[in-house]
């Protein structure tokens, strides 16, 4: 065979191919691939329990023992642990190979309670699986088994049986190798070897979540799934997170049409199959009893349950009322980041088309300009593969936290440095090439600086750059940051932007146009408008301004002074309880759709579950809004939307319900989009305000996802300010003591934190969290904010 | 509180300065933690993790795994009768039955007063000098229950204490490098050749 190849000229050999063959039949792997891999490649399926595709293998459990033939006669092999070598031949079937397999099962299970009728994991239990397909069917274990208290709380949602554990080693290699929170571990190994966590330090990783999906066994429950659903009574949908933007890819699990689980899919361009806590399990906030379940009508000063056909017209007579008195530019459209693509476009195209005003926006004024996305994009996987990465945004731990691990674990291979500019330690901080202090205002010559630095210049050019952009601190205005990456990009040709803004759906909104048309206002600037009594109709699709724009102030009076509100919202927000109409939308899992992540990734999302009460998709309520007012936006079902979006929106002519299956599909960046404005950045003296403000978000806030999913609502933390150590010293205060707060604007009064991770001279918020409202010092007009802090 | 204290905390950063990782220090400190306060606490191991860069959990992993990192407090003398083969040939049972006896505890205990704690122990790697037993791991040949009643008293009056350190102690010696042939602390990546590697082995 092989003489007749090396004649025939045609014939390329793959350098990376290797022949071996697996139970007698020839196979094609790759140079350094895992046997336990080419075998599944090959269609045979070595059981395993520790092997886990995104880790390191370890070759825990023995479950995936072989006999392989290298040429010196068959041996028992790990086929985990061993790569493929040329002529290998691999057995999976042989009398040994069963004999071991049986052997190890047996011993698994000599200490496993075999308590399955009773756990969770019963029905879709590796171990419950493979003891039935690979096991003895019998054991010769007649003694006492292990016992341990059963089960105890590693964390706030994971619950711990150690009793089930079978040691394999995936959520503790998960929670060092992948999460960088090495929290659990294995604990007096040897006999008595078990996995704890450190006393009174709890697993409270970000991540935690993914532990339990990957456990082979069912030692790792969740809180919020525990004893709910035997899994053969579950119906699934693949979809996608919307809780920020990266875009998660998910299956939404369902019984007797309730919501009961989220489980992370394994996307290779997105998230590699890792969800975060908030992501898994913010899904409890769809099925929460607080949720707004038909439209509200208010009748004097309360609220009170209409009929869509009374709300509808209740809203368009708004909307007609305010179109008379003040003309198109006095009504405003502000939100749909919250729904998907098509509620997007529907209301875009109300507010502009139907209404015909400019004043529409997705964003809260807690992201950078839209224009951001005019500029050369950059997919997730080329930034976990650029040579640098240049980070000018948020904590992505905190703000998009799959981000941040993708971004980690390529600063951990060591194929990625990352060149952090930052206003604080981030959870990046400690993975970054060089981390980059700088005070809020400075963005620039702190770029300019780096820029000139002989090493970090050589970094630049050593390969492809990628720059990962936005909002750092809600206390700033954009400006400083704009022109920090304007001065990247002009130095580094050739660099990408992946924009990190943090919104669920807001690309797709800002994408399918809601924004500003020429002339148009931002949020902002909608605000500022309604505080000086010039808009006659504010409409909120899914927008809470008063917890969620930074200048809490602007928020209150652009509220009050908007003569009438429309609110489209699944919750009352505090801003939805102003409203004259609240439309009861319909929420996450409950519509059906596509959603684009930040790097423009087009997916689907799946209606698993009958929307609560009588509440419709954004799109439908847009529909039907445009109709009582006279046009028809031809919308019978969310396809029209879809196919409408792909033959009118730019760059969208490839989505469509074939190409969103799955991985889904770029949709490229739509050439419409206004270029960033060029502002210069103007920062004051400090005078007696010495600290300069640092406000931005954790992952668990008071926005509705989190406040309404009761296993999440406890894990925020206390509005607090936090200072350096060394400035709580010069403020004369204490840790946990009170200080007086003060902008130019008022004093809010907040506990300390000592917080080494805060640069000198300023102090950081953490935004919308229970206590008192760091928003109250923002004025989102100052190029920075500045506070002045005194003991009380 | 029973973290490092502040010349041992000197110490400890002594220590990881000789290795290129800094947590390939963690078991070095974990004894020094132990020298200090016979016993390894929790405290001590938040401490240690915070001087090698790892998380708590991964230091308690790694002290739960040595018997002789105790997390428990025990005696200042620490006494570990040999049980194996060649011992007890040569009459360790009954030595252990002995000392259970005089000691007033059973093996695994610690005395009333704190001064001892008795230990059954697998081979001491002594079989010539059977029966053996070990106070704070230092050697006791040829044991016999008169020599071992002898060997209490003296501990007792404080005459052995030129020769047996208190528990954890591992040697009263430290070892010294010097600055230029430490590794010292590098980033993973770029790792730091030590002097005593470049020059061939010469210095």
């Amino acid at each position: 065979m092989s003489d007749t190849a090396e004649t025939t000229e045609e014939v390329v050999v793959d350098p990376n191919a290797v022949n071996i063959t697996i139970n007698g039949v020839p196979h094609v792997a790759r140079k350094g691939q895992l046997v336990i891999d080419a075998a599944a490649d090959a269609g045979e399926y070595i059981p395993r329990f520790c092997y886990h595709e995104r880790m390191t293998p370890v070759g825990k459990c023995r479950m995936c023992l072989v006999e392989c033939d290298s040429g010196r006669g068959p041996a028992v092999t790990v086929s985990c642990m061993v790569p493929v070598a040329p002529d290998m031949k691999v057995d999976t079937e042989s009398p040994t190979t069963k004999r071991m397999q049986e052997g190890i099962l047996e011993l698994l299970l000599a200490n496993h309670p075999l308590d399955c009728p009773v756990c969770d994991k019963g029905g879709e239990c590796p171990l419950q699986d493979q003891a039935f397909s690979h096991g003895p069917g019998e054991s010769r274990y007649v003694e006492e088994k292990r016992h341990y208290e059963k089960p105890i709380a590693i964390s706030d949602l994971v619950f711990l049986d150690r009793e089930r554990c079978i040691l394999c080693d995936r959520c503790t290699r998960f929670a060092d190798e992948v999460a960088g929170d090495a929290l659990i571990h294995f604990n007096s190994r040897g006999n008595n070897t078990h996995i704890t966590t450190f006393p009174d330090e709890p697993f409270a990783s970000y991540f935690s979540g993914n532990t339990v999906q990957i456990c082979p066994v069912g030692a790792l429950t969740a809180k919020p799934y525990r004893f709910k659903a035997r899994p053969w009574d579950l119906a699934q949908q693949e979809s996608t997170c919307t809780t920020c933007s990266v875009g998660c890819r998910t299956v939404v699990q369902t019984s007797r049409d309730e919501l009961l689980r989220v489980m992370g899919v394994d996307s290779d361009p997105v998230n590699h199959g890792w969800l975060c806590d908030r992501g898994r399990f913010d899904f409890e906030s769809v099925k929460s009893e607080h949720r707004v379940q038909q439209p509200l009508v208010r009748v004097g000063a309360d609220l009170q349950p209409a009929t869509w056909n009374s709300a509808i017209a209740a809203a368009a007579a708004l909307i007609t009322e305010a179109l008379a008195a003040g003309g198109a530019g006095s009504v405003a459209v502000l939100g749909g980041a919250r729904g998907t693509n098509e509620d997007a476009f529907a209301w875009a195209r109300l507010g502009h088309e139907v209404i015909g005003t400019p004043n529409v926006y997705a964003q809260m004024g807690d992201g950078l300009p839209a224009g951001l996305l005019a500029l050369p994009r950059a997919t997730i996987d080329q930034m976990a593969s650029a040579a640098t990465v240049v980070l000018l945004g948020p904590d992505l731990k905190e703000e998009l936290p799959v981000l941040y691990l993708r971004l980690r674990a390529a600063a951990e291979k060591g194929r990625t440095r990352v060149i952090e500019f930052a206003p604080r330690h981030t959870g990046l901080t400690s993975y970054a090439w060089k981390h980059i202090g700088y005070e809020p205002g400075t963005q620039v010559q702190a770029m300019k600086s780096a820029l000139a630095d002989e090493a970090v210049a050589a970094q630049l050019a050593a390969g492809p750059v990628v720059v990962v952009a936005g909002r750092a601190n809600l206390a700033e205005s954009s400006a400083a940051t704009v022109a920090a990456v304007r001065e990247v990009l002009a130095a580094v040709p050739g660099a990408t932007v992946l924009p990190a803004f943090r919104r669920g759906n807001v690309v797709g909104a800002l994408q399918v146009g809601m924004r500003p048309r020429p002339g148009g206002l931002d949020t902002r600037g909608t605000l500022q408008a309604a505080a000086a009594g010039k808009i006659e109709c504010l409409v909120l699709v899914g927008a809470d301004p008063l917890s969620d724009f930074p200048d809490t102030d602007l928020a209150r009076r652009g509220l009050a002074g908007a003569t009438r509100i429309i609110a489209v919202d699944t919750f009352v927000t505090e801003s939805a309880a102003r409203a004259n109409v609240v439309l009861a939308a319909s929420a996450y899992a409950e519509k059906s759709g596509t959603h684009t992540n930040l790097e423009g990734r087009v997916t689907s999302l799946a209606a698993a579950v009958t929307p609560a009460g009588n509440c419709r998709a954004d799109w439908m309520i847009a529909a039907d809004l445009a109709l009582e007012l006279g046009t028809d936006l031809g919308y019978g079902s969310v396809a029209d939307v879809t196919s409408d979006i792909a033959a009118k929106v730019a760059g969208h002519a490839g989505v469509t319900p074939d190409a969103v299956a799955g991985d889904g599909v770029l949709a490229e960046v739509n050439p419409q989009l206004d270029p960033m404005n060029q502002v210069e950045v103007q920062v004051g003296e400090r005078n007696a305000y010495e600290y300069r403000l640092v406000v931005s978000r954790v992952l668990y806030d008071q926005a509705v996802g989190t406040a309404m999913s009761p296993s999440l609502a406890h894990l925020t933390r206390a509005s607090a300010v936090h200072l350096h150590p060394l400035d709580i010293e010069r403020v004369g205060t204490t840790d946990g003591a009170r200080v007086k707060v003060s902008s130019t604007r008022t004093s809010v009064v907040f506990g300390v934190v000592a917080d080494p991770s805060v640069l000198r001279g300023t102090a950081w918020v953490p935004f919308n969290q229970p206590g008192p409202e760091v928003g109250e010092l923002i004025d989102c007009f100052a190029a920075v904010n500045d506070v002045r802090i005194e003991t009380i | 509180m029973s973290r490092l204290n502040e010349a041992n905390t000197l110490l400890a950063k002594e220590i990881i300065g000789r290795y290129p990782k800094a947590r390939s220090a963690t078991i070095p400190l974990l004894h020094l933690s132990q020298q200090q306060n016979g016993h390894i606490t929790n405290d001590a191991i938040a401490h240690i993790a915070e001087l090698v860069g790892a998380t708590s959990a991964e230091v308690l992993g790694t002290c739960t795994f040595y018997e002789m990192f105790k997390m428990e407090p025990v005696g200042k003398y620490l006494v570990n009768i040999c049980g194996t083969m060649s011992c007890q040939l040569l009459g360790a049972d009954e030595l252990m039955h002995h000392a259970e006896h005089s000691l007033g505890v059973k093996a695994g205990g610690t005395t009333a007063d704190g001064m001892f704690t008795l230990e059954h122990a697998e081979c001491q790697a002594a079989c010539t000098e059977a029966p053996n037993m070990q106070v704070n791991y230092r050697h006791c040949h040829r044991m016999t229950t008169e020599k071992f009643d002898q060997l209490i008293d003296d501990l007792r009056a404080g005459r052995l204490d030129g020769d047996i350190p208190q528990h954890g102690t591992l040697a009263r010696v430290r070892q010294v490098i010097p600055a230029e042939k430490a590794a010292g602390v590098a980033l993973p990546d770029v790792p730091v050749e030590p002097a005593w590697m470049a020059d061939g082995g010469k210095s």
